[in-house]
């Protein structure tokens, strides 16, 4: 049996429903979504169904309270330009992708990792299992790095992606959206996201993004237009921050 | 900035690693956390499995462990690039940085090459998982022997059975993780 997107609304909006009516009933908010969300079909068997398990945070010596660093030796300058990776220039609309990332207690994380992936201009990965019959770009590879600075900002210039159809249900479509994954100063910190892009008329018809049940905080996982970031004659600006959540005995500890 | 009546920002949700990460999140050398060739080196390897026992081919793993003399410090160069032509280095062969990422092979498999942790109380690897289908990611741990400990001993005998790695021939530690039903491996939250 195939799945239609009217057949996923019905299950997106249900849990839209029983959220937005525990939350009403004092439940708390839940900033991440859950990892049982039918309607993302390949949620089914991969997601544990005992509780997890709490660790007691305030243990310096959990292992988990530290985490891995990276330096210059990482990133190479040209990481953080995605259009410079090849001969030519890639197809598409340039844009530069900036923000901060930042703790809970809105603390930059400095010199810290941050990489993306994306798909090209035409809504094609570089990825031999995108089998999508869209065009690859030979001057697009849709990789980048880089250190946050002093402040925690981390910029990247990139072309914006295209929309993408996937197999979760009939006419699935994903968003434009940009792959993140960060690291903190500790483990408990790591996230791995998704960045989309303003007024995306997507966004209503996608399990992944609705995953997040909470409005507001699905709302931060979309980037601002940001016209001071624009650059003439040359890109559109987009500012995202990023904020690590993590246990409480993490912000306390000063922010690399 | 969202703010809370706390002071706190409010966090950026997870979303999921989703099935393309393959050509940008692995990195040569990503298994190889010990100095290639180290004689205390040992493999920590074993397959993910989903809820009806079926290898995900689509999984990466992370790995974060203590140094052998048990500093949690870490240290750059995991992903060490060339700066004169972008390629990678691979690691420098001397620095632990006690960071490994592995994606899972078309068998669900995977294996890690490291060095025994030396963290204080019972020797573990902190093990975060990655996958198509997982909307937030998984924590767990590898624990390298069985003994007292403040985890394990809250845990039921089968369940607590599930984080303990199985030590085999030639230094070699094996840990299935099961994402869901029987034998489900215990995952963490540290709040
Ligand atoms: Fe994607």
């Amino acid at each position: 049996m195939t799945l239609t997107q009217s057949d996923i609304d019905v299950e997106i909006n249900d849990a839209q429903n029983a959220y937005d009516k525990a939350v009403a009933g004092g439940a708390p908010v839940q900033h991440h979504p859950p990892r049982d969300y039918a309607p993302y079909r390949s949620s089914v068997l991969r997601y544990p169904k005992q509780p997890l398990v709490a660790v007691s945070g305030g243990d310096p010596e959990t292992v988990e309270l530290s985490g891995p660093v990276f330096g210059p030796t990482d990133i190479t300058e040209i990481d953080n330009d995605l259009t410079v990776q090849h001969q030519g220039e890639p197809l598409g609309e340039r844009i530069t992708v900036s923000g901060r990332l930042l703790d809970r207690d809105g603390r930059p994380v400095r010199g810290q990792l941050i990489e993306l992936w994306q798909a090209n201009a035409s809504g094609r990965y570089a990825h031999l299992r995108d089998q999508h019959p869209a065009p690859l770009d030979p001057n697009f590879t849709g990789v980048g790095r880089t250190l946050t600075d002093d402040q925690g900002r981390y910029v990247f210039r990139t072309i914006k992606p295209g929309a993408y159809p996937w197999r979760n249900h009939t006419n699935a479509w994903r968003p434009a959206h940009i792959h993140f994954s960060v690291f903190g100063t500790a483990f408990t910190q790591r996230l791995v996201t998704q960045m989309y892009f303003p007024n995306d008329p997507l966004f209503p018809y996608d399990p992944i993004l609705r995953s997040v049940t909470d409005e507001s905080a699905r709302d931060r996982l979309v980037a601002e237009y940001q016209h001071d970031l624009s650059q003439p004659e040359f890109s559109l600006g987009y500012e995202w921050d990023i904020v690590l959540d993590g246990p409480s005995a993490t912000w306390i500890e000063e922010g690399r | 900035m969202a703010e809370n009546t706390t002071g706190h920002v409010l966090p950026t949700p997870s979303q999921t690693v989703g099935p393309f990460y393959g050509y940008a999140l692995p990195f040569p050398e990503g298994e190889q956390v010990a100095p290639k060739g180290h004689p205390d080196q040992i493999t920590l390897h074993g397959y993910v499995l989903d809820g009806e026992g079926k290898p995900i081919p689509d999984a990466v793993l992370e790995f974060w462990q203590a140094a052998p003399d048990g500093s949690l410090k870490g240290a750059p160069g995991s992903l060490r690039r060339n700066p004169v032509t972008g390629g990678y280095l691979g690691r420098n062969g001397t620095d632990f940085t006690g960071f490994g990422r592995v994606a899972t092979d078309a068998d669900g498999h995977y294996a890690l090459y490291t060095l025994p942790p030396g963290n204080a109380g019972l020797p573990y690897i902190s093990v975060c998982v990655f996958a198509r289908g997982l909307l937030h990611h998984l924590y767990t741990r590898a624990y390298l022997a069985d003994g007292a400990d403040p985890l394990l001993d809250s845990l039921p005998a089968e369940r607590r059975a599930t984080l303990v790695a199985q030590l085999g021939e030639r230094r070699t530690y094996r840990f299935d993780i099961r994402l869901q039903g029987e034998g489900e491996t215990v995952f963490l939250e540290f709040p």
